[in-house]
């Protein structure tokens, strides 16, 4: 019996020990019984398997099957990834009809932040139609987790999150966005089909389209 | 003893007690939702929320229901009072009036500054409907911002209760608010050109029980869910209104009123509610500083702690000159410190000498007291239902009664400005966790004279300009302690947030003046006063509860025991 052989069979036995264990756990049996353990003879290697030659062929096969398939890898950063519609990438902060910033800074987004990177101060919002609204609005990009909860609790859908991935910085206070910052990010990436509105007033918007047949919900919303 | 049958579980009142259903079912736990109602206020039944049925069980034990609801806070708990709270009808009729106060209110509850502590809300979720059958456009009504220079009205959250409009004819009986219009155009107005700017206005937004009065200090500033909550004292008066601190990472953001009928009702005066601004004050003292020394810094040039080095040439000084005239020596306590402060701070001075002279500082008497409601003419109508005091301090009867355990005679203040004008005093250590304009110029002139003076303080000042020595304090909000107010109920602050930078709570900085080992523990320290001192024997708990303890009372009961 080989070293091989034997690693196999102890890993065999490990793994047959550990499904007693969770066997054990489960129905709160004490000890392992001898019948439960499988030992397991290494298979003799002649002549011809010590010899490699059949494993390098092996190899040598899969390798040849290989180089006439399609690649999987891709050409990144020549080319770029195909993300799915629904990517979570670096936030935006959405404008409204006339171009104003669209969140009312109820501070929603930071209150369910899990890392705690969302940091807005409100104040009397400027305009007649409008209660509030954030005079300073920042994220902490490398603080953040990506788990897109704020957008899922923005009550006028301000903050979604786009198909950009590859943000990069010398500093990290580069890297911590301000209102500005994420009022660009929304100019540049609102004309991108990867990202487009998510939702309008309560209704999925254009992306409801590209993530295909999803029904606009029907319930009255009003309360 | 009257019993009052509430979902069939019965309910003893005493018989000094008059109470409504919406109380006596409160006293086991079942809510009855209201809004116009509340405990100061005249009974309206308007919002018509806490309907319930009602009956009365006969003396032969048989029980006649009424066929309509009634309004529950309009109902007093008299004996063989049936009440029924959760039944189908009952719930109905909550449902729908919800729906119907819903009717014209805007969706706006993520700007609202109530959100999470709205009665609306808590409510809709508990009692409501989650949908509204509502077709026709909502009525929007303008905001009113200019209703008030402390409050402003977001008209279209409005659900008419008229606690606001009740609250100043009967408490503040200025009657600046109203009711214009009717019906479903109803709202909450004032007299044109007559702000509401009593001094009690600021009351009306806690009565709010939706976001429609708000605080504009308050507004926008904060979440509420973020807020954490500690009871405490406000140090503005020598009332001590019960209230809470509001604060969220180590800023307070608000204070609040808190139902207390021994020391003030259910509200406080807008000069105590918006009077912690010092706390934060940019003049606040961040480091102990001994005058002309250079700051000492370590290898990375960042400046060192002083702390222990300060204190120990304090006591050095102190010790020095209480050997040599402790005639010399003085301390001048504030009527703003803690009663355990000025223990801590009495019995360290007196362990070094029985000589050493312990003043309590001037009384800060501003005008008269300011009693309410007041009738049209402007005169307080009796009984007064709240004072505002002249005294502006919280602490003169506690600290005097510290003072007058450790020295028999009183100390005259003026006559240790003498001394100190003369050359007399050594040493002095002045102490107030209090706002700014305490002494006046020339106090300070004469306190300028004393060779070793140690300002114990919040704020950067003339006086902290002319001491030896500054160390900065901790106001009321940054420690624990004991307040004692104008009729010596003794209530327990509450340490809420932390003192700024370096800053030392004043306990610490005396227990290491004093070379006490340990942390300052008010509760323990309140325990030792109640053994050494018998005024305080009241404390002998530790805990004095969320309504505080009369210290008088216990003095009174100690003497009948003694007789």
């Amino acid at each position: 019996m080989g070293l091989a052989g034997c690693r196999r069979a102890v890993a065999k036995l490990r793994l047959v020990s550990r499904f007693e264990e969770a066997g054990s756990a489960l129905e709160n049996q004490s000890a392992m019984k001898a019948e439960d353990v499988h030992w397991v003879d290494e298979p003799t290697i002649g002549l011809w398997e010590a010899m490699y030659v059949p494993a390098i062929l092996g190899g040598l096969a899969t390798t040849l099957r290989h180089a006439f398939q399609k690649p999987v890898t891709q050409e990144y950063p020549e080319v770029a990834p195909d993300l799915p519609p629904n990517y979570r990438g670096v936030h935006r902060l959405n404008r409204d009809a006339q171009g104003r910033v669209k969140c009312v800074a109820c501070m929603l987004c930071a209150t369910v932040c899990p890392a705690h990177c969302i940091d807005i101060i409100g104040d009397q919002a400027p305009w007649a139609d409008r209660d509030k609204y954030p005079t300073k609005f920042e994220i902490d990009e490398l603080r953040c987790i990506y788990c897109g909860m704020c957008e899922q609790a923005c009550p006028v859908d301000a903050i979604e999150l786009t198909s950009i991935y590859d943000l990069t910085g010398v500093s990290r206070e580069e890297l911590i966005y301000d209102r500005e910052k994420l009022l660009i990010i929304y100019d540049q990436t609102k004309d991108n089909p990867k990202d487009p509105i998510r939702t309008t007033g309560g209704t999925l918007g254009p992306a409801a389209k590209i993530l295909g047949a999803i029904s606009p919900p029907t319930t009255n919303t009003k309360c | 003893m009257a019993i009052v049958t509430i979902n069939g579980q019965d309910v003893e009142i005493g018989d000094n007690e008059r109470l409504n259903v919406i109380q006596a079912a409160k006293r086991i736990g079942v809510e009855i939702p209201h809004y116009c109602w509340h405990p100061a206020l005249s009974v309206v039944a308007s919002c018509r929320m806490c309907l319930v049925e009602l009956g009365e069980k006969k003396p032969d034990g048989s029980v006649s229901m009424q066929p309509k609801l009634a309004p529950a806070c309009q109902m007093p708990a008299k004996h063989g009072t049936v009440v029924v709270t959760d039944s189908t009808k009952v719930k109905q009729a909550q449902a729908t009036n919800l729906e119907y106060l819903l009717l014209n209110h805007p969706l706006d509850c993520p700007t609202c500054d109530q959100a999470g502590e709205c009665f609306l809300q808590d409510y809709s979720y508990r009692f409501g409907r989650s949908a509204s059958r509502m077709e026709e456009p909502k009525i929007l009504r303008a905001d009113k911002p200019s209703i008030g220079d402390q409050i402003t009205l977001f008209t279209d959250r409005c659900v008419m209760c008229t606690r606001c409009v009740r609250f100043t004819r009967e408490l503040s009986g200025t009657s600046e608010l109203q009711v214009i219009n009717r019906g479903a155009l109803a709202e909450i107005d004032i007299y044109p050109g007559q702000p509401c700017n009593n001094k009690l206005a600021g009351n009306v937004v806690d009565l709010c029980p939706v976001g429609a009065l708000c605080s504009k200090d308050f507004l926008y500033k904060q979440r509420v869910w973020w807020l954490k909550t500690r009871e405490s004292v406000c140090p503005n008066c020598s009332t001590g209104c019960s209230i809470t601190v509001d604060q969220n990472e180590e800023h307070v953001y608000r204070l609040r009123p808190r139902s207390n009928p021994q020391a003030q009702g259910h509200f406080m005066c807008d000069e105590g509610r918006f009077g912690f601004k010092y706390v934060h004050a940019a003049e606040r003292l961040t480091r102990p500083a001994i005058k002309n020394e250079s700051v000492s810094t370590n290898g990375n040039g960042e400046v060192a702690p002083d702390w222990s080095r300060i204190l120990g040439r304090v006591r050095q000084v102190f010790s020095q000159h209480t050997e040599e005239d402790p005639n010399g020596v003085a301390a001048i306590f504030s009527p703003w410190m803690t009663c355990e402060d000025a223990y801590l701070l009495a019995s360290w001075l007196r362990s070094l000498s029985p000589a050493v002279r312990l003043a309590l500082g001037p009384i800060p008497i501003v005008g008269e007291d300011d009693l309410y409601p007041k009738d049209w003419r402007g005169e307080p109508v009796q009984p007064p239902r709240f004072v505002i005091r002249a005294e502006k301090c919280p602490n003169r009867r506690g600290v005097e009664a510290v003072l007058k355990h450790f020295q028999q005679a009183e100390v005259e203040i003026g006559a240790l400005f003498d001394d100190a004008r003369a050359g007399k005093l050594h040493a002095a250590q002045v102490v107030h966790p209090g706002p700014g304009g305490w002494l006046n110029g020339d106090q300070i002139t004469a306190l300028a004279r004393v060779p070793f003076l140690v300002v114990q303080g919040l704020l950067k000042s003339d006086l902290s300009d002319a001491a030896q020595v500054v160390l900065p304090g901790a106001s009321f909000a940054e420690k624990d302690g004991t307040f004692v107010n104008h009729a010596g109920l003794a209530q327990m602050i509450k340490r809420s947030i932390r003192c700024p930078a370096e800053g030392y709570t004043d306990a610490r900085i005396f227990m290491e003046l004093a070379g006490h080992t340990g942390l300052f523990n008010a509760r323990l320290l309140r325990q030792e006063m109640a053994r050494e001192i018998p005024h305080f024997a009241a404390f002998a708990a530790g805990d004095l509860g969320d309504q505080g303890v009369r210290l008088d009372a216990s003095v009174a009961s100690q003497e009948v025991a003694a007789r």
